[in-house]
């Protein structure tokens, strides 16, 4: 029936460990061996969480109709409240406190869009510009008096807040004092080899709780939205609201549900970003990841795991960014020549010219500023994730598919 | 005496500005198959929807099984065991068959929803009352006449005595008619009770146990036995005449071809052929129709014709000119005109005033337009005129399109395309909806038009119209056109073998 | 009405006052609930709102702060209009801010360079940023019509993506050099004959006179409302646009293009945007450097919404919300973050398009109601048309 075959597990991983081994190829060329070291393993998935919480957030609203591009500024709420919290009562109860600032601001995008039937976007808009001008506001308030201040906090940023338990692997990655072996077979540098075993390390050393649990909610997302009554009626509002209302599921109560939890994983996200990445409130620290963290669930199809492969491929260019990799970036322009090198050879195969050419253009033009320089500067780096996210957009957004009535108005008895 | 299974009591509805039912009495037995007649716009459907728990009435008792009951929800509703097929289905394209029919009732397990023992209810429903269906099957691939079975599979899955069908058979070709009517004699052979609703009077005549008919909101006459009353009263109960027939007298037809294909082939973005290999040909003074079960390719093969769509492959002449690259505007500019099947979606703009509508297709043209500049006053004017010639019901021409009826929408909309003497009509659906002095005023400016020499492309699901309106009768299956057949000696029944492709 | 209905809900079911007074009334109630909202706000951090707004307005009032905010307004303006258009056809270009800041740097680049006779070199240095920003819009719109990406998270992306190329470009190395004695960095300065002079001297001659500079191009902006107003009203590609975003299906079988306006949309609005940056650059800093206005594309979104994209209350808009941030430096010497202001524009966003929400719905139903009624006594073009 359909035209394009179906990927199933084994094919991902394949495709996966090929991958792999294209960047290590590049590493060894280039010598940047930042590439797939531990470090930027572990950077990748310290940055890819909260793109993942707030992707999850858009992907529960969605499910249930509701486009929620207010994350940005749910996360907001969730990085300040989380601080708040944080820095007087402990991490954790920073994390509840950052869901809780979070579905504040899902709650008031429910208000608009389910009860007062506003446009998403426009509600989702209000709400990113409000939720940064009530934490600069509160901040100023706050944190830049009394106590708050002694400890740190100032008008732009809280007193640091501890940082959530890490953990390591043990023998594997030098967990409680035992040897690290993934970390010693890294260092030699050896093709492929010291890849994985960076790759890996990177996923098992010092490793949050917070990001287990985020990693937990892949699965448990899943169950909840497609092997329960609740999450098959929170997807029913999404794919047809009518029909849901004429089967006697409450429909507004259904969507305010789905859209208070998307708020709640936002300000999770933004809670991590206070306990885990930085342990302090900053103003501006979120960068746009609520908008990336949407485009991951766009990415994989409204989808958790699929939203979690796409996280991951934004952290990591991400990681890039923080670790000052103009070397390795440098490196990946040789790995993207490649892949295109590759799009172009299936595009002329299946007689599609014209995209076959433009990769081909591209790739040639990536390999000369390969060859012709050392390094590539700063603050180009600086918009990579926001580059591969529109590139990723553009190359995907066709073969994916939303739910039905995502974004549409929905108001009591109004079927035709 | 057994109480009766539902029985409605002085039910009036008001909505802003009309009064949708008024003063109802309504008594249903049960296990009896009763009928609901009235035209479009009579107030059917509000009454359903204040059956089912969609709608409060203003006034008025709801009694179920001789207990008097507030229903404030479908909810309520399905609780006291009543269920809804809706006229327009309501189901999720992209969730399964399963998922679809027990939404809102899911059978559960540890929290979990119990797939199996919800496989194995449908699996058990389907076998007893003859409604074969997959329960793992995505909705979205299945046909009308499955997805009518899953709207029943759900209503019964919720254990209801009483159905309400509203227009089941609106959209079912005779043979599928059969078939729902020998489901709903076994479902009273079970001992339920089913509402049925519909203005097709043979229908109605031939399933029913008792009839009652409404108009202008009230019913105006109960429980007729269907023995004893003809079509003819029916039809003077429903609308105070006879219903106008659709039919053409002498024909037109000149030899001038006016639309050409050949060949033409559409494809979806999958690459999946929608329309396949069309050829045909419609002279000026000629109404073709297009016979064909819904999602059979009519609306794409529509959609290529004005330009929407590309076409893969192929060519579309007209006028003796290739116009197969030509975009919508252009096309329109030299006089295609475009009655499009939902005239809500892509007909009209609701929320702007009559004149600017008046615009919509025709707004690089006179007196629309001059050059880039928009003329009010011409449009305005113009506006007016197509009021007073289409009779379209309003008080002004800056009242918003939806403020109106269907009928008096869909007039306006006819009298806008018949402006600018076109050369070719696309018609789709052209009386779906509304009520029959809306409908017979556009069988006439079909008539009046065709006369004049206009060719017309008519798709139609109302059978008897396509074969009463058509000089040529095509048939569309799966994309293809897989006969023509006569309209002057084909009957429903064997229109409806070709469409479904039961014979050849 | 035979029931007694409380006041609130007299509002929500919209028995208030009809017509033009619910056009000016809807927005004048969001605003007094947002200045509601914000004493309420004021009055929790412990400062007199009373006092603290007679403040602002006592500032706002004075001739310096006038021409400050009619400055602002007129960049709020601009990048208000260059929203509006994008909306009118349901087109979100959250990128305005991407556009103008890329367009600001890259023509005051060329104007650094350039030294023309005085029309020239100004038109062109204008005729350049409009360019430069209609082509960085056209990236999303190409991708929407070809790719099928959402304008929204495209342009978001292209805001950051231009965010590093400015800092990218502004380097001593590439566009820009260092000012001496500070930390600034800067493009080098616009020369004399490139520059367009203060409208001071042309207002003290009809009799007003204003201290400081008022910006030379803020007629600019008053051209650019009127040819909104006159196009979106009264040409047929004003029509397409309304038509595409009230009813795209419509517009599509209409024989609107819809990939043609999607990218000629986002293009004009980009044009616009282009603008933004220039009252500033040729009437005030004559460089852009690390200082130059930013964030000024998502006042406009604000700005736009509030002014109901319409010409005229755009301005009002504009004069407010620079009003608001002229005078937000007052609140300092009362204990308040000046930061409230922020949150003040978030609330008069929300509340703006709820209030706006619910009196269309009421428009609506009213409509129809009074269509039925006008039908029921008779009063019906049909017939007025037979003469019967």
């Amino acid at each position: 029936m359909n035209a394009v075959k179906k990927l199933r597990l084994p094919h991902y991983l394949l495709i996966a460990a090929g991958l792999l081994v294209l960047l290590s190829l590049v590493r060894v060329v280039d010598g940047a061996n930042d590439v797939t070291s531990s470090g930027t393993v572990e950077a990748m998935l310290r940055l890819a969480v909260p793109i993942f919480l707030a992707g999850l957030g858009g992907l529960w609203a969605e499910r249930a109709g509701v486009i929620n591009i207010g994350l940005e500024g749910m996360m907001i709420l969730g990085t300040w409240t989380g601080a708040w919290a944080g820095y007087q009562w402990g991490p954790w109860i920073g994390v509840l406190a950052g869901i809780a600032g979070g579905a504040l601001g899902g709650l008031l995008h429910a208000v608009a869009t389910v009860s007062f039937g506003v446009d998403h976007i426009v509600s989702g808009v209000a709400i990113n510009i409000l939720g940064l001008g009530l934490t600069q506001f509160l901040a100023g308030l706050v944190f830049n008096v009394g106590h708050a201040k002694e400890l740190g906090g100032g008008p732009r940023q809280s007193p640091p807040v501890d940082p959530i338990t890490k953990i390591s692997l043990p023998v594997l990655s030098g967990g409680g004092g035992t040897p690290d072996w993934l970390g010693s077979l890294e260092k030699h540098h050896w093709f492929l080899v010291s890849d994985l075993a960076g790759v890996l390390r990177g996923l098992t050393h010092q490793m949050s709780l917070l990001t287990l649990v985020a990693l937990l909610l892949v699965p448990v997302s899943y169950f909840v939205l497609w092997r329960t009554p609740f999450g098959l009626r929170v997807r029913s509002c999404g794919e047809d609201p009518y029909a849901a209302e004429s089967l006697g599921v409450r429909v507004y109560r259904m969507k305010y549900a789905a859209v208070l939890i998307s708020g709640g994983l936002a300000g999770l996200a933004g809670a991590f970003l206070v306990t885990v990445a930085a342990p302090i409130y900053q103003d501006g620290q979120t960068a746009g990841r609520g908008f990336i963290g949407l485009a991951a669930m766009i990415f994989g199809n409204w989808r958790p795991g699929g939203l979690a492969a796409g996280s991951l491929l934004f952290g990591y260019t991400d990681a890039m960014n923080v670790r000052d990799g103009g070397q390795a970036v440098h490196a990946l322009l040789l790995f993207v020549a490649v892949l295109l090198v590759a799009v172009a050879a299936w595009q002329a195969w299946r007689r599609s010219f014209l995209a076959a050419g433009l990769a081909a253009v591209a790739a040639v033009g990536l390999l000369v500023w390969f060859l012709d320089s050392d390094v590539v500067p700063g603050e180009l780096v600086s918009f990579s994730p926001h580059l591969t996210t529109l590139l990723v957009l553009a190359l995907a957004s066709q073969r994916l598919r939303m739910p039905a009535a995502d974004g549409l108005r929905y108001r009591r008895g109004e079927a035709r | 005496m057994p109480d009766a299974a539902v029985r409605l009591t002085g039910i009036t509805k008001r909505f802003p500005g009309v009064v949708a039912n008024r003063d109802v009495d309504l008594t249903i037995e049960r296990g009896e198959v009763h009928a609901l007649c009235g035209e479009n716009g009579a107030g059917k459907s509000t009454l359903m929807k204040i059956l089912y728990g969609m709608q409060r009435p203003d006034e008025g008792t709801v009694e179920i099984d001789g207990e008097q009951v507030v229903l404030r929800s479908p909810a309520d509703a399905i609780a006291r065991g009543i269920g809804m097929v809706h006229q327009h289905f309501k189901l999720a394209d992209n969730l399964t068959v399963l998922e679809n029919v027990i939404l809102g009732a899911e059978p559960r397990r540890f929290g979990r929803i119990d797939f199996a023992a919800a496989r194995a209810a449908i699996r058990d429903m389907s076998a007893r009352y003859g409604l074969r269906v997959d329960p793992d099957s995505l909705v979205q691939p299945l046909g009308v006449g499955d997805r009518q079975r899953v709207e029943i599979l759900k209503v019964l899955y919720r254990g209801a005595k009483v159905l309400i069908l509203d227009e089941p058979t609106a959209v079912l070709v005779p043979q599928e008619v059969d078939e729902l009517f020998a489901n709903l004699r076994e479902l009273r052979a079970e001992g339920l009770t089913v509402l049925f609703i519909s203005h097709k009077l043979d229908e109605v005549l031939s399933v029913a146990d008792a009839i009652s008919v409404i108009r202008r909101g009230t019913t105006v006459a109960t429980r007729l036995d269907p023995a004893e009353v003809t079509a003819r009263r029916l039809a003077e109960l429903m609308v105070g005449s006879e219903l106008p027939t659709p039919e053409l007298r002498e024909s037109t037809v000149t030899d001038e071809v006016q639309l050409d294909v050949a060949g033409l082939t559409v494809r979806t973005p999958e690459g999946r052929a929608v329309v396949d290999d069309v050829s045909l040909r419609i002279r000026r003074g000629e109404i073709v129709g297009l016979a064909g079960v819904e999602g059979n390719g009519q609306g794409e093969l529509i959609e290529a014709l004005m330009g929407i769509r590309p076409a893969a492959s192929g060519t579309i002449r007209y006028g003796g000119v290739d116009v197969t690259h030509w975009p919508t505007r252009r096309r329109r500019e030299a006089g295609i005109a475009y009655i499009p099947e939902d005239r809500h979606r892509h007909g009209l703009v609701l929320e702007a005033p009559l004149w600017e509508n008046r615009m919509l297709g025709h707004q690089t043209e006179r007196p629309n337009a001059r050059g880039p500049w928009i003329d009010r006053r011409g449009a305005r004017r113009d506006t007016a005129r197509i009021a007073a010639e289409y009779d379209v019901r309003t008080p002004g021409i800056d009242v918003p399109a939806g403020a109106l009826s269907g009928g008096n929408q869909q007039k306006l909309i006819v009298g806008r395309e018949m402006s600018g003497a076109p050369k070719l009509l696309v018609a789709a659906h052209p009386t779906r909806g509304i009520d029959v002095g809306a409908q017979a005023a556009i069988w006439d400016a079909l008539r009046a038009a065709r006369a004049a020499g206009l060719a017309v492309l008519l798709v139609s699901a109302d059978l008897e119209e396509l074969i009463g309106m058509s000089d040529t009768l095509h048939v569309i299956l799966r994309g293809r056109l897989v006969a023509e057949v006569d309209p002057r000696s084909v009957t429903p029944e064997d229109l409806g073998s070709a469409m479904t492709g039961a014979v050849s | 009405m035979s029931k007694k209905v409380p006041a609130w809900q007299a509002v929500l079911r919209g028995l208030g006052p009809r017509g033009m007074a619910l056009r000016i009334g809807a927005p004048v109630l969001a605003l007094l609930i947002s200045l509601g909202i914000t004493m309420v706000l004021l009055r929790v951090t412990g400062a007199d709102p009373v006092s603290s707004v007679q403040a602002m307005v006592d500032y706002g009032t004075t001739p310096n702060s006038v021409v400050d905010i009619l400055n602002r307004a007129t960049r709020y303006y601009l990048s208000a209009v260059a929203v509006a258009i994008g909306f009118r056809m349901a087109l979100l270009n959250i990128g305005v801010d991407g556009q103008y800041r890329l367009a600001a740097l890259l023509a005051a680049a060329l104007a650094g360079a350039l030294s023309l006779p005085a029309p020239f070199g100004q038109i062109l240095t204008i005729v350049a940023a409009m360019v430069v920003g209609g082509l960085w819009a056209a990236i999303a719109g190409v991708l929407k019509v070809t790719r099928g990406v959402s304008e929204v998270l495209s342009t978001i992306m292209l805001n950051s993506i231009a965010t590093g190329l400015i800092a990218y470009l502004l380097n001593p190395k590439r566009l820009a050099e260092m000012r001496p004695g500070s930390n600034n960095i800067a493009t080098p300065q616009v020369p004399s004959s490139g520059r367009v002079g203060a409208l001071n001297g042309a207002l003290s001659a009809i009799g007003i006179d204003l201290p400081g500079r008022l910006y030379g191009l803020l007629p600019v902006a008053i051209v650019v409302g009127i040819v909104f107003w006159v196009v979106v009203n009264y040409t047929r590609f004003g029509f397409d646009l309304k038509v595409s975003g009230l009813a795209p299906g419509a517009a599509e079988a209409s024989g609107v293009s819809a990939k043609k306006m999607i990218v000629v949309t986002m293009v004009t609005s980009g044009a616009i945007a282009g603008l933004i940056g220039m009252p500033e650059l040729l009437g005030a800093s004559y460089e852009y450097s690390l200082n130059f206005p930013a964030g000024l594309g998502f006042t406009g979104i604000t700005v736009a919404l509030l002014g109901r994209n319409h010409p005229l209350g755009i301005a009002f808009a504009a004069v407010l919300f620079a009003f608001l941030d002229q005078t937000s430096d007052v609140l300092q010497e009362v204990e308040v973050p000046k930061e409230i202001v922020g949150v003040m524009q978030g609330v008069v966003v929300l509340t703006v398009v709820i209030v706006y929400e619910l009196v269309r719905r009421f428009e609506i139903r009213r409509e129809q109601r009074a269509v039925a009624g006008e039908l029921a006594t008779g009063h019906d073009l049909a017939r007025a048309g037979k003469g019967r």
